[in-house]
């Protein structure tokens, strides 16, 4: 490690928590005005909404599963139909049935796992059409869940929660888009393309041809970024060099996908009227991120002892790694891919040591809350936040509340309801896959790192993260298949529930805070939250990570090799 | 849920619209007009012909070039086909294979051990880059490849390395295809 790499990851943060605050009250903002923004009447009055008709939890959640149910079955059509339409200059065919599920699902559902590689696969037009697009509906569909959560906390007795569709076309349009012109117009500077052109042909120095794919990938990047969805136009995601192109695009990179995320607690200590119940949340999420970029690159900095032997003179581990980002910037690059439920990459993480890679696949399995996806990070901390006043309340024997609103049997059911569909689904098809026949021929690697594999496959699906122990074959039947399943459940069956509280929430009374209540802003909360996240997660997980990566970092140490 | 479906397929139709259509050929037509060169590879080309990307790696296997990183996209350094090679730290795969290349390059630079980039695969496949320590390491090769003083080769791996902005900003890197097109100004043929 380094005090330069060290000086460039705070720098990132300083940067990132600079911009979220303003952001955040800027969102408070917007979806708190009750007047409509330019263009905004003439594209319900065409959609046939009314805006000022405000949803119930119920008719909310309905309404964001039917948008993105047509989201899916547009996503699907337009790949298997590829081949029928404009814009695919190296002539791609549809895809198979099970990787269009796959991939529809994983788009939908903000994951963008990818079982394919873009360049050899996807036409320009599903690119743009279809994958850009789900990149910014399925981000604004998170916002709009989370501001619809905030909303149950701000309100008292209140029946309704808001209305579905003007966060999502606020979200889209005011929050996403915007940004998301910036951060490409940045990318283009730095050097990533922007073209419709499908490929050139170059003439080596040595004599050879080398085709080099292109693509409108610059306006594909800034929202894959943004909106936390991780999926790259290129089968190498943001470690290829026209994706990341050099450190300044990497730093951009990393801010994008940061910063919608940090700026959703703002958002939400704004909303409740309580700046410092959001910074509480926002603490939690960045020390817990912190020590997870710490964690990488102290491991990828220790390196792999295998390597050295074979005449290395420095242990530190580049395999699978660029080197115009080094190993700070990988790190940093790792933990905030994992921890934010975005999971583009810069370094492969099957190729990181394995205690480096144990840290994303933890982050995944916390639930991706640290910060966790736009929008969705936030319901999950919030989540997180009711299950750790009840143990609180537990421990002095008092009703808890949070913010005001009493915390009771119904809530806690459905809170551990959410909580329990991860490792459900998690634990559940790691075990079935690493069981089935027809599963094993997919992994690339043997012992130890082989579960892994598996187990980071479907933490990152159930997660909604999307990066991968690439190794994996994951384009067979089964695993497209289950792997879609997995993300349509991390995503869709988690945020029912969290709906109901909502609608059980906003309906409470707001309660006065009394000597006797638990404050949720100070040191002792922070502390409780980041507890019972790691105690939860390590219960959880803890077995099968011993068996995957743990296993493999003393058989390293031992000289082991598989 | 039906009153619900008109506004879910409008709403739906006119963000595709907007973010799927007028979004990326809005963003297109900027980048051609404002950074053409960029916007199209950041591509090196020297008479009408196009040599490569500065921005991609290419396969070097001759003593006479500075050699870059382990490629494992496609048949190495295919730049329709980015990858990298995914092999776990304990794969016995990836310790056969740098044994094998980390034996090759010590051999051909004449050195008993190696930066630990050199026998290392890259992310993309693509890296255009090595470490300042790798390039050294293969002045004395190239140098007597080429009938070079050793001097003014290692110069011009001096001039090429890119060293981190303010001293912190980035990796210290040299860009190996710049380094062999201005090698070949040098001493062509």
């Amino acid at each position: 490690m380094t005090l330069a790499g060290w000086l460039q990851i705070i720098l990132v943060f300083a940067i990132v928590i600079a911009a979220a605050w303003p952001l955040g009250l800027y969102m408070a903002r917007l979806f708190g005005r009750t007047e409509l923004l330019p263009a905004e009447g003439g594209l319900y009055r065409l959609a046939g909404i009314d805006p000022r008709r405000e949803q119930s939890w119920m008719a909310y959640a309905l309404a964001m599963l039917l948008f993105n149910f047509i989201g899916f079955v547009v996503l699907y059509l337009l790949q298997r139909l590829q081949f029928y339409l404009p814009l695919d200059p190296q002539g791609f065919s549809g895809t198979s049935e099970h990787l269009a599920f796959n991939t529809a699902w994983s788009f939908v559902a903000n994951t963008n796992w990818q079982s394919y590689g873009g360049e050899t696969t996807m036409s320009h037009f599903t690119q743009m059409a279809g994958l850009t697009v789900q990149n910014f509906l399925s981000a604004a569909t998170g916002i709009a869940l989370a501001v619809a959560v905030t909303r149950a906390f701000a309100r008292t007795e209140a029946k309704t929660i808001g209305n579905f569709w003007v966060d999502m076309t606020r979200a889209t349009l005011f929050v996403l888009l915007p940004l998301a012109v910036i951060v490409a117009l940045g990318f283009m500077f730095l050097g990533v393309p922007q073209t419709l052109q499908g490929s050139v042909e170059a003439t080596t120095l040595e004599g050879a041809k080398q085709v080099i794919a292109l693509g409108p990938v610059a306006s594909q990047e800034a929202i894959k970024q943004l909106g936390t969805n991780g999926g790259g136009f290129f089968n190498a995601n943001s470690s290829h060099p026209f994706e990341g192109p050099n450190e300044w695009a990497n730093y951009l990179s990393i801010f994008a996908m940061l910063v919608v995320s940090a700026a959703m607690p703002v958002m939400f200590g704004r909303m409740v009227g309580d700046m410092r119940q959001g910074r509480a949340l926002l603490i939690v999420m960045m020390v817990m991120l912190i020590a997870g970029v710490a964690a990488i690159y102290w491991s990828e900095a220790s390196g792999n002892p295998l390597l050295s032997q074979l005449g290395i003179d420095s242990p530190a581990n580049y395999e699978g790694k660029e080197v115009r980002f080094g190993l700070a910037m990988s790190a940093l690059f790792a933990a905030v891919t994992t921890g934010l439920s975005c999971g583009a990459v810069n370094a492969m993480h099957a190729s990181l040591t394995p205690l480096g890679g144990l840290v994303p696949m933890f982050l995944m399995q916390l639930g991706e809350i640290l910060p966790g996806g736009v929008g969705s990070g936030l319901y999950g901390m919030i989540v997180m936040a009711l299950l750790s006043v009840f143990i609180a309340g537990l421990m002095v024997g008092r009703t808890p509340d949070y913010l005001g609103k009493k915390i009771e049997a119904k809530e806690m059911k459905l809170a551990v309801l959410a909580i329990l569909v991860l490792p459900l689904v998690i634990l559940g098809f790691t075990a079935i896959s690493a069981m089935l026949p027809m599963a094993l021929p997919s992994l690339a690697n043997s012992g130890p790192h082989g579960l892994s594999e598996i187990l980071y496959a479907f933490s990152s699906a159930a997660g909604n993260n999307g990066s991968a122990f690439a190794g994996l074959n994951a384009n067979t039947p089964w695993f497209n298949t289950t792997l879609g399943i997995a993300m349509a459940m991390g995503r869709f069956a988690y945020v029912i529930p969290v709906m109901a509280i909502a609608g059980s929430l906003a309906a409470k009374k707001r309660i006065p805070h009394t000597q006797g209540s638990f404050p949720t802003h100070g040191p002792l909360f922070i502390g409780l939250l980041i507890g019972v996240i790691l105690i939860l997660g390590g219960l959880q997980y803890f077995p099968a990570l011993a068996l995957g990566p743990i296993v493999e970092h003393f058989a390293m140490l031992a000289g082991q090799s598989f | 849920m039906f009153s619900q479906l008109r506004p879910a397929l409008f709403l739906f139709a006119i963000l595709m619209l907007v973010t799927g259509i007028a979004y990326p050929f809005f963003m297109t037509g900027v980048a051609q007009a404002v950074f053409p060169v960029q916007a199209n590879g950041s591509l090196i080309v020297t008479n009408g012909q196009v040599q490569g990307s500065r921005l991609i790696g290419q396969t070097f296997t001759n003593n006479r070039y500075f050699w870059p990183r382990i490629s494992a996209a496609g048949a190495g350094y295919d730049a329709g086909a980015s990858s990298g090679a995914n092999l776990g730290p304990t794969s016995k795969k990836l310790l056969d294979r740098v044994a094998a290349d980390a034996e090759r390059i010590k051999a051909a630079d004449g050195v008993s051990s190696l930066p630990p980039d050199a026998a290392t695969a890259s992310a993309s496949g693509l890296d255009p880059d090595i470490s300042p320590a790798y390039a050294l390491q293969q002045v004395g090769r190239v140098a007597k490849a080429r009938n070079l003083a050793e001097d003014r080769v290692k110069a011009l791996v001096e001039a090429h390395i890119n060293r981190p902005d303010l001293g912190v900003f980035g990796e210290p890197r040299v860009n190996v295809l710049a380094l062999n097109i201005a090698l070949d100004a040098l001493s062509p043929g």
